[in-house]
């Protein structure tokens, strides 16, 4: 199993905090990987240290082979931030035009990702006038433009009814089975199950890397919220001892 | 840097202008009425009117392009557009360039207007052409742009982002001629007043209203004034980090 993602020893700090305490772990390509956490815990840091716009104090980062945020990443990275980062004041079609245009790619391919996200009946509203959901799916939309090899995607349910939700984690593992490989955070422990693997980060460290199954026998409960809550009382445990 | 990332940046920047009518109406208004205040306000005093009236018409460009452009930038910054930019093959300089060709576009219409309005509407009077009238302002506006994406890397909020106007902006406009004629000005003072570039604007104005053809000052000034553009972009390229902490 080859990784797309290798994350070595990362020491990152913001102020004076160190918000990343020597992390490493790997994403498996063509893999839908969740990172999990509380909030606070440093899913965004780690995911902006990925996606190479974060400022690392040690560590290395290796995306599909190449530091993370070199140049010919950013053809083969798509990447959707916690706050929908598209133009509020552009139409849904206008904000995908333009980000295909940043690929070289055609009005074709920026009106296939907006259906993709289901948001054809909507193409032609002021992202400002959308939902809060319809809103994080355009800028979902607009990363997914160009078909990228690594999709980078900060809490992209948040906000999203339960019929929706289902239907991007049907998205997410139709695109990894075409090889894409996804690595999505997440606070919400139900969504931690649709995952392949998950990495558990708690205060900037990792406390959990393995299948959803395995996490679930290891700590031997069914619940994965239940489990996640034994590995962090495990850990404190050790940290403590 | 790629020419269509450029060309598309500048397209975008447009359509998002185009979506907000009023700040459009505002852009192309208010020079103009500003104009028709000042002819009032010099009643009867023709050479004044036209002299502070073309001085007006490099200044009302540089000063709301150098807003518009902070805020639009800051906004870029704060929305997370920017940061998701710069992991797409997006050049930092497709993007700086991309905002100088939008609003310079802009302010060539903005110009048009107030230009059209000054000469035709009350009577400005100017030996050279007004072609190089909008031509200057033009280049202002650019200027304008310029600084205001370099101030933009200073500003973390909107209040800091307008802040910069008395600092960046105001020195250049007290400095400038308008008030006291810089040859009048003490030493140091006019020591300043060369090295900020909205002077070399202003004096290049002056040529057009006193000369019936463009000068060598003026090109000269005009040569200078862009060199300060390109300065101001370049830095600002400099200062626009991919990696931020």
């Amino acid at each position: 199993m080859t990784s797309a993602v290798e994350v070595e020893d990362l020491v990152v700090e913001r102020g004076r905090r160190r918000v990343l305490q020597g992390i490493s772990c790997a994403v498996a390509a063509g893999s839908v990987t969740g990172l999990l956490g509380p909030s606070g815990s440093g899913k965004t840091t780690l995911i902006r240290a990925i996606v190479g716009v974060q400022v690392i104090k040690s560590g290395t980062v290796t995306v599909l082979g190449e530091p993370a945020g070199g140049p010919a990443l950013r053809r083969t990275v798509g990447y959707v931030t916690q706050a929908p980062s598209v133009y509020a004041d552009l139409s849904v079609r206008e904000n995908a035009r333009y980000f295909a245009s940043l690929y070289g790619l055609g009005a074709a391919d920026a009106d296939r990702a907006i259906a993709d996200v289901g948001l054809a009946g909507a193409a032609g509203q002021l992202v400002g006038n959308l939902s809060g959901g319809q809103r994080s799916r355009a800028s979902l939309g607009c990363a997914m433009i160009g078909a990228p090899r690594l999709l980078v995607l900060d809490e992209p349910t948040v906000g999203q009814d339960p019929v929706l939700r289902a239907d991007l984690w049907a998205k997410f593992h139709a695109l990894a089975a075409a090889g894409t490989t996804l690595l999505v955070s997440s606070h919400v422990m139900d969504e931690a199950g649709r995952c392949d693997r998950l990495l558990l980060i708690r205060e900037g460290r990792l406390i959990g890397d393995d299948s959803p199954a395995a996490i679930r026998a290891a700590a031997g409960t069914e619940n994965l919220e239940e489990a996640f809550l034994r590995l962090i009382r495990d850990s404190e445990q050790v940290a403590a001892a | 840097m790629s020419l269509r990332i450029t060309f598309s940046t500048a397209a975008r920047i447009l359509r998002q202008l185009r979506h907000d009518r009023r700040t459009v109406a505002l852009l192309v208004v208010v020079p103009a009425v500003l104009l028709v205040l000042l002819y009032f306000m010099y009643d009867g005093a023709d050479g004044t009117f036209d002299r502070i009236a073309l001085v007006m018409l490099g200044i009302f460009p540089f000063v709301i392009m150098f807003l518009v452009t902070s805020i639009a930038m800051l906004r870029e910054r704060t929305t997370g557009t920017l940061e998701r930019l710069l992991t797409t093959p997006l050049g930092k300089l497709d993007l700086l360039f991309g905002y100088g060709l939008a609003f310079g576009l802009a302010a060539a219409v903005q110009a048009g207007v107030a230009v059209a309005v000054a000469y035709w509407a009350l009577g400005l009077d100017t030996a050279g052409s007004a072609g190089l009238v909008v031509l200057i302002a033009v280049v202002n506006a650019v200027l304008g742009v310029a600084l205001g994406l370099f101030c933009s890397a200073f500003a973390r909020t909107e209040f800091q982002a307008v802040q910069f106007l008395p600092v960046v902006v105001v020195p250049q406009i007290l400095l400038c001629g308008l008030f006291v004629p810089r040859a009048q000005m003490a030493g140091w003072l006019q020591a300043t007043s060369d090295a900020l570039p909205l002077s070399y604007a202003i004096e290049a104005l002056a040529q057009v209203g006193a000369h019936p053809d463009a000068t060598t000052t003026m090109w000269r000034d005009l040569t200078v004034v862009t060199g300060a553009v390109l300065v101001a972009l370049v830095l600002a390229a400099a200062t626009l980090r991919r990696r931020t902490p």
